[in-house]
């Protein structure tokens, strides 16, 4: 399935998730290297954020299975083709793997899980340490990939935007579509 | 490839690079920022960890500070006479289920009991509605500094010296000198000679928390667990027994349970809840909010408080942290100290024999 461009929806989720994603990043990492006041409050952001996230991602990528997407353009290399359907369903693993591992990490710390609607998330493992620690070390080496990932990812969309002009930024641009890209 | 001319001009190709490399930099920056490469003098859970390692050694498995304790189980009754301050379930007329941990603090978990004068009590209370309470307690009502930095400088002031084995005393000295906050923690040690057990021993919350009422009102609080045992000061001959506390609560729980009473003490507006080496005076209201019972002792080698990170911060609805920011410091540090010793326990438990 082919389309000129992503879908509204998932332009918006892409552009909603993004600064969220980026934020998220910044926050797992300074919170766990400050014992200031910052760990408490980057930590109360972190696990409901973290939380919203997972359900915005598998929102996204149910509509990116069902919904058409636009092809890169023939102009691209064979190698950075590759490289850019690779990091995309890597981001795509990353998002919905790094708020399931941190839930997952905490089931099994048996430590209390974040509160939505008045009521505290169901575990998704048995307490567990061996598990605990699995995860937790888990959580950080992918983190790190997410953010290599994600600098990535934005250098290139700002090499499509800036310097190749292929349409590949316009696809999933929020500005109304006037001319074809060049 | 063909890259579509963007002018005549070179400037034309140079903007755009030099934006996306800035954009690159400036993010890798943020990262740099917040991973806190840029900061070095940034006191951070690792920091306070290795000064742990540097003062007691290392020893895989165990919890970098209070390393030696034991394992208690018991429950705590709730009179609701705590409910009109706190919405928390447990200050319900119900019976929630404890599990606690008696320790002697420093990391170094072959140290004798009576090595020093200080004990903790760390009790985790899980509520019928999952959520959980945790708090770890020690027997001086107020903390030797106030501030983690002072809490480090305290770490690194206690360092044994190569060749005595022993902190330099002049080192401790300035530290002392330093940290004119200490002096209340040290008086009151003074004053108050050991106990001779855990069973007689009152242990306090140490930081402030901000119990929250049904309106959603805010009140200032500490609390401690009054022991229903007499007080009894320490028997020299306890000295000749590196596990004396162990061994006497362990058979004083072969007797029957043992119990103590939750008090609340509720701050009068203007007494600090950021300080954690001033008591509030003694004419504070006192809530007794009701009985902790304890029934049973496990070793800690494979006890169920063995997985818990004790971090004071752990809190259902109806408690919440104070300002103190010993609280944020502790949680950073027990957090660390956890995740190195769940590693050590998960590769210690898949080696034949070796177990804590």
């Amino acid at each position: 399935m082919t389309a000129p461009r992503f879908s509204l929806a998932l332009r918006l989720l892409h552009w909603t998730m993004a600064p969220l994603l980026l934020a998220m990043l910044l926050i797992g990492t300074g919170m766990v290297t400050t014992v200031s006041h910052w760990h408490l409050t980057l930590l109360n952001l972190h696990k409901p954020l973290g939380l919203a996230l997972l359900v915005l991602a598998v929102l996204r990528l149910l509509l990116r299975l069902l919904s058409p997407v636009p092809a890169l353009p023939s102009s691209l290399p064979p190698a950075l083709r590759l490289a850019a359907h690779g990091s995309h369903w890597l981001l795509y693993g990353c998002m919905l793997a790094m708020p399931l591992i941190g839930w997952a990490m905490l089931s099994a710390g048996n430590f209390p899980l974040p509160l939505l609607a008045g009521t505290t998330l169901p575990p998704l493992l048995p307490p567990n340490v061996a598990h605990y620690a699995l995860l937790r070390s888990l959580h950080t080496v992918l983190g790190e990939l997410f953010f290599v990932l994600v600098l990535g990812h934005i250098i290139a969309g700002l090499a499509h935007a800036l310097l190749l002009r292929d349409g590949v930024f316009g696809a999933i641009s929020l500005r109304r579509r006037r001319q074809p890209d060049n | 490839m063909s890259i579509p001319s963007t002018g005549s001009k070179p400037l034309g190709r140079l903007l755009p690079l030099a934006a996306i490399a800035a954009t690159g930099a400036a993010l890798v920056a943020a990262y740099a920022y917040a991973a806190g490469w840029l900061s070095p003098e940034r006191l951070t859970p690792a920091s306070i960890i290795a000064s742990f390692h540097a003062d007691f050694g290392q020893h895989p498995g165990f919890r970098r500070n209070h390393a030696k304790g034991m394992c208690v189980a018991g429950y705590f009754e709730g009179n609701g006479l705590a409910t009109p301050y706190s919405s928390a379930a447990v200050f319900e007329q119900v019976r929630t289920p404890v599990v606690g941990r008696f320790a002697v603090p420093g990391g170094n978990p072959a140290v004798a009991d009576t090595a020093g004068p200080v004990r903790s009590l760390a009790l985790q209370f899980t509520q019928a509605n999952g959520e959980q309470w945790r708090t770890g307690m020690n027997s001086t009502p107020v903390f030797v500094v106030n501030t983690p930095q002072g809490f480090y400088e305290n770490l690194q002031a206690s360092r044994p010296v190569p060749g005595t084995g022993k902190p330099d005393p002049a080192r401790l000295q300035a530290f002392f000198a330093a940290h004119p906050e200490s002096n209340a923690f040290r008086l009151w040690v003074k004053g108050h000679p050991p106990t001779s057990s855990f069973a007689n021993t009152r242990f306090y919350s140490i930081n402030a928390f901000e119990l929250v009422d049904g309106q959603g009102v805010h009140h200032l609080a500490r609390w401690s667990v009054l022991p229903e045992a007499n007080a009894a000061p320490l028997a020299p001959a306890a000295a000749s027994n590196p596990n004396a506390l162990q061994d006497a609560l362990a058979e004083r729980l072969r007797a029957g349970p043992l119990r103590w009473h939750l008090q609340l003490q509720l701050a009068k507006s203007g007494d600090p809840g950021n300080d954690a080496t001033i008591a509030w005076p003694d004419d504070r209201q006192v809530i007794d909010a009701g009985v902790l019972t304890l029934e049973s002792t496990v070793a800690q080698d494979d006890g169920p408080c063995r997985d818990i990170n004790f971090d004071p911060t752990v809190l259902p609805r109806g408690i919440q942290v104070s300002n103190d920011p010993l609280l944020a410091a502790r949680s950073g540090a027990y957090a660390r100290s956890y995740n190195l010793r769940t590693r050590e326990q998960a590769a210690l438990h898949t080696t034949p024999g070796a177990s804590r």
